[in-house]
């Protein structure tokens, strides 16, 4: 069980990134949670300078951008 | 799983269909992306590809007026001479060739960006003095990548890990404003000349704002809980390799060219109206030299509008040729890229009232300092 977040303040980019990440994690058939976090200060608390950011239990994996899916894959494959 | 078709191939589409006479010239520009990665063995597959690109992109662009021209009046038999056929030349030359300029420059910006991550920005400029900090901030602000959404972020990263206060608020003016889109619309329509004012006085309004917000000691007015943040030690990411910096280009292209193009092509067709339906030297009166309280309307009328300056330049640009003053038009564009009225809502979460005033302020003086000169020396 994976626990996936979203860093951003709602932004479309950040919606765009949710659903990457979900058809990413569908695929690779990870069993996961997903999270959207919006507060401007629990995303600071992760020490990212840009938005939307990946978060995979609790390491940030992604800043800025919304990975390919073949990236994303990668990502949330890899284990800590 | 093939990762670059996948990535490059949709910006095409996108960005370019509308723009007919262009989709041969822009097509062949993205290949150097996604011919060469196939397989990652190395830039060298694709220097030809990108090469032929590049070549035919430019025999394509040079032609452009020329197949404009036929286009109107061979094509759709408009009359030489008339409003309508003014306006269509207008819209069917410009609107491929600022699109086609955009890819260029937001692929070859995109590459340029992959050198320069926040977090390699943020820590050139942390502990830095003022002055230098400030010039620094500036110019990194141009090839940093920046979008207005991650503003907040970014003031709580810099100022946490000790960027004074005066060169974020640098680094904060001269992104937004001083950018690749606002840059390649200039040079498109208007230039070289005032691409280069336009960069030059840019770039000296945030060194000298920033430096003026520094001096003020405002430290003061920002939210206490920044403070209380986690001084963040993420790693710089890096690319890597050269394939990893091209593809980067290529999802700059997707991404800005994808959300910009039909604000482009929007301002492009109010731009043609006015150039074809408004008369010469109608805006003399209005917007002209003559009349000084034209650049501080500028910069009023310009805050509400936010982050459109891709639609935004092609009607001031047709503006100007009716009779418009340099100045003004310059100071009307600034506004509209660095100060917006969302951003001011955005910094209210970490930023005191009066420090979002005095932000506002400076930067707005300076800006119609900036068309004033102008439009004295001009």
């Amino acid at each position: 069980m994976k626990t996936l977040q979203i860093l951003g303040t709602g932004c479309a980019r950040c919606d765009a990134l949710a659903e990457a990440v979900k058809k990413a994690a569908a695929e690779l058939g990870i069993e996961h949670q997903l999270q959207k976090v919006t507060d401007l200060r629990q995303i600071m608390s992760f020490g990212v300078m840009t938005t939307p950011a990946l978060v995979v239990d609790g390491s940030v994996r992604a800043t800025g951008k919304v990975p390919s899916h073949a990236e994303l894959k990668t990502l949330l494959s890899a284990t800590n | 799983m093939n990762p670059e078709t996948e990535t490059v191939a949709p910006a095409f589409p996108d960005g370019v269909a509308p723009a007919k006479p262009c989709c041969g010239g822009a097509g062949c520009g993205r290949p150097r992306g996604s011919g060469s990665a196939r397989k990652s063995t190395g830039l060298g597959r694709c220097v030809a590809p990108g090469l032929a690109g590049l070549l035919v992109w430019w025999l394509v662009y040079r032609n452009l007026e020329s197949l404009a021209a036929w286009l109107t009046y061979s094509v759709l038999r408009l009359d030489h001479g008339s409003h309508l056929g003014a306006a269509v030349q207008f819209f069917v030359y410009e609107s491929p060739k600022v699109l086609m300029l955009l890819v260029l420059i937001v692929f070859a910006v995109g590459i340029v960006r992959s050198f320069f991550t926040p977090e390699r920005t943020r820590r050139i400029l942390s502990g830095k003095r003022m002055s230098v900090g400030n010039v620094l901030a500036a110019l990194l602000g141009i090839v940093t990548p920046f979008c207005s959404g991650s503003a907040v972020p970014l003031f709580i990263g810099f100022v946490t890990a000790g960027v004074p206060l005066g060169v974020t608020f640098s680094f904060l003016v001269s992104a937004p404003m001083v950018n690749e889109v606002a840059l390649v619309l200039l040079f498109g329509l208007f230039g070289w000349k005032v691409a280069g004012l336009y960069l030059g006085t840019g770039l000296v309004i945030a060194i000298a704002s920033g430096w003026v917000i520094g001096r003020l000691r405002m430290e003061k007015y920002i939210e206490e809980w920044v403070f209380e943040m986690p001084v963040s030690n993420r790693s710089e990411e890096d690319p890597q390799n050269w394939l990893a910096r091209v593809r980067l280009g290529g999802e700059a292209v997707r991404d800005i060219v994808g959300n910009v193009w039909l604000y482009v092509l929007i301002g492009i067709a109010v731009g043609a109206g006015i150039h074809g339906y408004v008369p010469e030297n109608f805006l003399a009166s209005i917007m002209g030299k003559g009349a000084w309280w034209s650049v501080p309307l500028a910069v009023l009328l310009g805050v509400p509008m936010y982050s459109n300056a891709a639609g935004i330049i092609p009607i001031v640009q047709a503006l100007l040729g009716k009779g418009a003053a340099l100045g003004t038009v310059l100071a009307f564009m600034m506004s509209v890229t660095a100060l917006s009225l969302p951003e001011a809502i955005i910094l209210r979460k970490v930023l005191k009232p009066r420090l979002i005033a005095t932000f506002f302020g400076v930067v707005a003086i300076g800006i119609m300092f900036v068309g004033w000169l102008f439009n004295f020396l001009m």
